[in-house]
């Protein structure tokens, strides 16, 4: 018999035992279709946090105070020993490192900001005209706080505060109250929306030292830090540990954290998170691939005349081995291509409901769907055709 | 040239064995004419089948055509089947989800010939065994009569040296009976071996040689000297 024979004769069988046909192909279609919308939705949550997370800056260090503890405690909380706060004289001395590229102090605290009938309360980012390039902020009309403008009252407003507050009115220049101080509006944000949890849109910048004497403080919260280039982070951030310890002392009090293993870290993750998922769905793979073993070993059973037939007009046992094998494999293909066009579609619907999930099945998990669904086809239908192909002809003849 | 000797298959049932045949020896030689009768369990299928390849004897030696078939693979059994034996079932065994023209091709379709040619065949088939109008046909439309002709269509295409027929009227009501006969007859009118097991002792006087079972035995085996 040849192989287009076989293939015809086996798709004909498919095509008349319909409904089971149809539940066969559905079966292992949803679970083609699971693999990879999961996939997808795994990958794109992957995508989603790391663009995200990328998207703050480049090349990025975060110092901050206390020491981060392996044994389980609490940064700086290591006994009889208070951390040494941050200081604007430990930002400065990081400025000077030579693979520092720019550096911005930082202080965050919530004040009430009130102008003309208008009054709420807002996040206070304190810090120096560094922030914007370092936090990848923009500018959308008037300028930063000039560089070293200590002195001079400025703030900059979020997009959304400077509309809620200057409706009407353009921003710049306007005063401001915010706490007790008077400021004059000197910029205006670019609307960025919410990134990591933090909406750039409704805080305002104040120059770091208004920010320290508002939150009656003189420790600062974190120093961001960026790098000359992607291979100095690393150095980087040993510079500024040692540089660190020598001004406190010889105490190893402050934690640097790189963006890039941060990153790193949340792909780990997300990935290992995407794998498991595709994992779970394979095996609904699985249970299609019993499903279609328990329907054969059904379809043999019923038609055992038909294969005793089939051996008396002279099919030998390749023959009908390979018939029952190639009906699982049409079910199992079908069920493949169906599962891999459901899934892309599935993938598409997600990216249209949720646009800033980037939810695209990567291509191995395609792939492994598609060929885990056809290698469990197959071995299904090994038992039942194999089943088939040992049936000894007279007693399937002479089966009622 | 079908030559048998000393077969025989035993069925074991629980602890009791059944001769089914027992020591057969029986020539029998290209183109004649045989039929087969005996009681029911003497041993007739048993013996059909054994001949047609479809079961193996536990002794004995099975000659087909000057070649020892009995110790052949099952591939080469297949193709034996497949070349030199039509088979027609009592049950007409028909593929139900196949017309009466896609059955008639299957023998066809094993034996790999091309599309083309196959479609020649079938068509000279349908025409022989006046099915045309009923070629698209599944078994479960056409009669009786009409099934049994297609299984016939089916044994003949592969123009094999004999046709083995296990009781083709047992279904059929008399008058079918007799016409699936003579279309059967009218083959061996070509050279072809037809041996036919068959109750019906009108039909089987109808065959140039007849033999009679009883017990896995052959008890009478003579020529028919009205003919
Ligand atoms: N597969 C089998 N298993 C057990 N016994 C069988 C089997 N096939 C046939 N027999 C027995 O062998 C004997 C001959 O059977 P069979 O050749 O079918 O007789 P017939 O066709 O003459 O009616 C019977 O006793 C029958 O019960
Ligand atoms: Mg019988």
């Amino acid at each position: 018999m040849t192989l287009s024979d076989t293939l015809h004769l086996s798709f004909k069988a498919i095509m008349s035992y319909r409904i089971r046909s149809i539940l066969i192909v559905f079966a292992m279609a949803l679970g083609v279709a699971a693999v990879i919308v999961l996939t997808a939705l795994g990958d794109g949550a992957r995508r989603y946090v790391v663009n995200q997370f990328s998207s703050i800056g480049t090349n990025l260090l975060v110092v901050m105070p206390g020491r981060a503890e392996t044994s389980g405690s609490f940064p700086g909380m290591v006994l009889g020993q208070t951390p040494r706060d941050l200081t604007l004289k430990d930002a400065q001395l990081i400025g000077q490192l030579p693979q520092v590229k720019r550096y911005a102090p930082l202080n965050v605290g919530v004040a009430e900001l009130s102008a003309a009938n208008r009054l709420r309360d807002v996040t206070v980012l304190g810090s120096n005209a560094n922030i914007l390039p370092i936090r990848h902020m923009k500018l959308a009309q008037g300028s930063f706080l000039t560089q070293g403008s200590g002195h001079s009252a400025q703030i900059v407003l979020g997009a959304k505060l400077a509309q809620e507050f200057f409706p009407r009115t353009n921003a710049i220049g306007q005063r401001i109250r915010l706490g007790e101080n008077r400021f004059l509006v000197s910029g205006v944000l670019v609307p960025q929306g919410e990134s990591m949890g933090f909406n750039t849109d409704e805080v305002v910048i104040i120059p770091i030292d208004y920010a320290q004497s508002l939150f009656n403080t003189t420790s600062l919260f974190r120093i961001l830090v960026e790098a000359k280039s992607h291979n100095q982070i690393q150095s980087t951030k040993q510079a500024i540990l040692n540089s660190l310890k020598q001004s406190h002392d010889g105490e190893e009090d402050n934690t640097v954290i790189t963006q890039d293993a941060v990153l790193a870290t949340f792909e780990k993750i997300l990935h290992a998170l995407t794998l498991s998922v595709a994992g779970i769905a394979a095996i609904s793979l699985i249970v299609a691939g019993i499903l279609i073993m328990n329907v054969m070993l059904v379809a043999v059973n019923q038609r055992t005349t038909e294969i005793g037939l089939l051996k008396a007009i002279g099919a030998n046992t390749t023959d009908i081995r390979r018939l029952f094998f190639m009906e699982a494999l049409w079910l199992s293909l079908a069920g493949a291509i169906i599962g891999f066009l459901l899934g892309q579609f599935g993938s598409l619907l997600i990216r249209l409901i949720y646009p800033q999930l980037p939810a695209w099945a990567p291509i191995w998990a395609s792939l492994a769907g598609v060929v885990v669904a056809l290698i469990t086809g197959i071995l299904a239908s090994l038992l039942p055709a194999s089943r088939a192909a040992k049936l000894d002809p007279v007693t399937a003849l002479s089966k009622k | 040239m079908i030559q048998l000797t000393e077969i025989t298959r035993i069925f074991h049932m629980g602890d009791q064995a059944v001769h089914a045949l027992n020591e057969i020896n029986l020539s029998i030689k290209s183109g004649e004419y045989v039929s087969i009768m005996g009681p029911s369990g003497s041993g007739k299928s048993t013996l059909l089948n054994i001949i047609g390849l479809l079961d193996k004897p536990d002794s004995g030696h099975y000659e087909l055509d000057g070649k020892i078939v009995t110790d052949l693979s099952e591939t080469e059994q297949a193709q034996i089947r497949r070349e030199k034996i039509g088979f027609v079932f009592q049950t007409f065994h028909l593929v139900p989800r196949l017309t009466a023209a896609e059955n008639i091709e299957l023998p066809l379709i094993l034996s790999g010939l091309a599309p083309k040619e196959r479609h020649t065949r079938v068509n000279e088939a349908l025409l022989a065994f006046e099915l045309q109008d009923r070629a698209q046909h599944r078994p479960s439309e056409l009669s009786g009569g009409q099934r049994q002709r297609v299984a016939i269509a089916r044994a003949t295409i592969m123009r094999p040296t004999a046709i083995l027929a296990d009781e083709p009227t047992g279904n059929l009501d008399h008058q079918i009976g007799a016409e699936v006969m003579t279309l059967l007859e009218n083959h061996h009118k070509t050279g072809t071996t037809l041996i036919v097991v068959t109750h019906d002792r009108e039909l089987g006087a109808r065959a140039h040689r007849q033999i009679a079972m009883r017990d896995g035995k052959i008890m009478i085996d003579q020529a028919n000297d009205t003919i």
